[in-house]
């Protein structure tokens, strides 16, 4: 809407932009590219950051001697960091085997078979799980779970198996919002035909929905990874703090994540390097993660436009 | 209005007798008092204004009602003379045996063939070679066959609008329907794909049943045998079936006065 005066377009009626629309379109423009510059610069700077401080280790102890080495010794000049990062993995693996058949069998209960009361009551609780800080989560492991675990698995319960049953309740709000979105968006068209044919509400599950929701499923669980690996706090307050290869099921382990809290405060020279080493590990494995995500749903738009 | 080349004979069997029924979406009373025989091996057209319940009363045939909540039927639907709402009668074999395509078509997210095997496979059918000669059949007998065969592995999606319908209705067909209900198959693809599902429907009618509900007064003219005309005289009010009588007095004498208001276009 044009206000100011002399704006005629020449002998025409159509009026012409204002200026002062213009500009302000201008600034508003720019100051949204400004904020996403700020998000991008964020993440540069702090690989960036990250990068200078931790490449050394590579060249100093070596990439091999570095990702392949058994032993996590710092003191002694031994930076291996393979038991930590078969902590990461073992954590994460148990914590998504735990808790993806419940964050999917949550996110099916809420968009199939919940009705709009029950959902509106489980709905916001699942979230709320997301909301909790993971200190608590890790107090929760420590005096509830761990003596529980003691018993059942003998040790003093501070090892992976603590740290999986926390964790796969930290990922279940990730996961199943995901896959639920990934749920609700299959038009509702599709299930009246699978009842229509007969369909039972199991089979129109199994059959029909889970597999047209494929792709977001295993979306959510890549995310759901990527909250598993990075999660510190809650499993460092479980897990034991021990950088070995446990010899078994109960003994403490350590993951990437919570060994660099643990050595940070006081660590100096190649040690700390190597704990940004550690970091750009970390960075890695999220970036291919994401790209991962970026990747299925591009698979998706290729298979719906046929194979 | 062609007619039809060998009407139905009077004295062919009822497949659905309805009786007395009325239908309530929670507190919205949407049908009332709807009696009406659907002869076995004919194609019978619903007909009358958008919002008058035909969508309704067609998904009584096969439950599919049952699946809104609130929604309730009072009254007698009989298939083959059992009782469809008696308590017991699992509403999942009523579906098999009375099939369903809707509007919009909706081929599942699957390739051509998983499409049409969905339904034998969940029957069990689990035999390769029996699956290849269901799917093959299904796709004739749906006039699709020629145009997929070389790409049955594809997605049921990227097909037309007019391929996807066919494709459900070969979908349908694979489990042996004695019952095909139609809600206004025709009106959301192209007219050569429309043209094909009126030839396939006097086809099929040889075997199945057939009902359709059409806003198309020629369509139901020139695919049906019989024709229903509903209507909702009063906004609010429940719906009411007006005439039932063969296509052909219908269209040519109809003994309502509001009939023949609709079939001559003064009103819907
Ligand atoms: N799921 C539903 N819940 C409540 N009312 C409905 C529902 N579906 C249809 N109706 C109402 O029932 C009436 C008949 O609808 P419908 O059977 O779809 O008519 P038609 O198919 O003849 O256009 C309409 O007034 C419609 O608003
Ligand atoms: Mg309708």
């Amino acid at each position: 809407m044009s206000e100011t005066p002399g704006t005629q377009a020449g002998s025409g009626t159509l009026q012409l932009v204002s200026r002062r629309t213009y500009f302000k379109e201008l600034a508003l423009k720019n100051l949204f590219l400004l904020c996403a510059g700020v998000a991008v610069a964020g993440v540069v700077l702090i690989f960036a950051f990250v990068g200078v401080r931790g490449w050394p280790i590579f060249a100093e102890v070596g990439p091999w001697a570095f990702l392949a080495g058994r032993e996590w010794n710092p003191t002694a000049g031994l930076y291996g960091i393979l038991p930590l990062i078969y902590g990461s993995v073992v954590v994460m693996l148990g914590a998504l085997a735990i808790g993806t058949p419940l964050a999917v069998g949550t996110a099916i209960f809420l968009s199939e078979i919940a009705t709009p009361r029950v959902r509106s009551i489980v709905r916001p609780a699942v979230e709320l799980l997301a909301g909790i800080p993971s200190v608590i989560y890790g107090f929760f492991g420590l005096i509830i779970l761990r003596p529980i675990i003691a018993d059942a698995t003998g040790g003093l319960g501070f090892g992976a198996v603590t740290a999986w049953l926390i964790l796969a309740i930290m990922i279940v709000p990730t996961i199943a919002a995901i896959s639920e979105d990934a749920l609700r968006s299959i038009p509702p068209g599709i299930r009246e035909a699978s009842y229509a044919m007969g369909a039972t509400t199991w089979q129109t599950i199994y059959k029909v929905l889970v597999p047209a929701a494929k792709i977001g499923i295993i979306d959510a669980i890549i995310l759901g990874m990527g909250r598993a690996i990075g999660e510190t706090m809650a499993v460092l307050m479980v897990v034991g703090n021990a950088p070995v290869f446990p010899e078994s099921i109960s003994d403490p382990i350590a993951t990437l994540t919570t060994q660099i809290v643990m050595d940070m405060p006081y660590a100096a020279g190649d040690h700390r390097t190597a704990l940004f080493g550690m970091g750009i590990i970390l960075f890695l494995v999220s970036m291919g993660l994401v790209a991962l995500v970026r990747l299925m749903s591009r698979f998706q738009t290729a298979m719906e436009s046929g194979r | 209005m062609a007619l039809r080349a060998t009407p139905v004979p009077d004295n062919a069997p009822n497949k659905i007798t309805v009786k007395e029924l009325d239908f309530f979406y929670g507190d919205f009373h949407a049908l009332t008092d709807i009696t009406v025989d659907i002869k076995e091996k004919a194609v019978t057209a619903f007909i009358g204004p958008s919002g008058c319940g035909k969508s309704t009363f067609l998904r009584c045939f096969n439950r599919m009602n049952d699946l809104i909540p609130g929604a309730r039927a009072e009254g007698l639907v009989s298939l083959d003379g059992q009782d469809i709402f008696e308590t017991g009668v699992d509403p999942v074999d009523l579906r098999r045996r009375i099939g369903m395509i809707f509007q919009q078509p909706n081929p599942f997210p699957m390739s051509i063939y998983d499409n049409v095997a969905f339904g034998p496979r969940l029957q069990g059918v689990s035999k390769k070679a029996e699956l290849d000669e269901i799917v093959q059949h299904s796709l004739e007998r749906a006039n699709l066959w020629k145009e997929v065969k070389d790409i049955l592995g594809r997605g049921g999606l990227t097909l037309s609008g007019g391929q996807q319908q066919r494709l459900c209705i070969a979908r349908v067909l694979a489990v042996e329907p004695e019952v095909m209900l139609m809600d206004e198959p025709c009106s959301a693809i192209d007219p050569t794909s429309v043209q094909k599902i009126e030839d396939l429907m006097a086809e099929l009618k040889d075997r199945i049943t057939i009902i359709i509900v059409t806003h198309n007064m020629q369509q139901a003219a020139r695919v049906s045998d019989f024709t229903a005309f509903f209507l909702q005289e009063v906004a609010g009010d429940p719906a009411i079936l007006v005439e039932y009588d063969r296509t052909s007095n219908l269209f040519t004498s109809p003994k309502d006065r509001r009939t023949e208001d609709y079939i001559t276009g003064r009103f819907g």
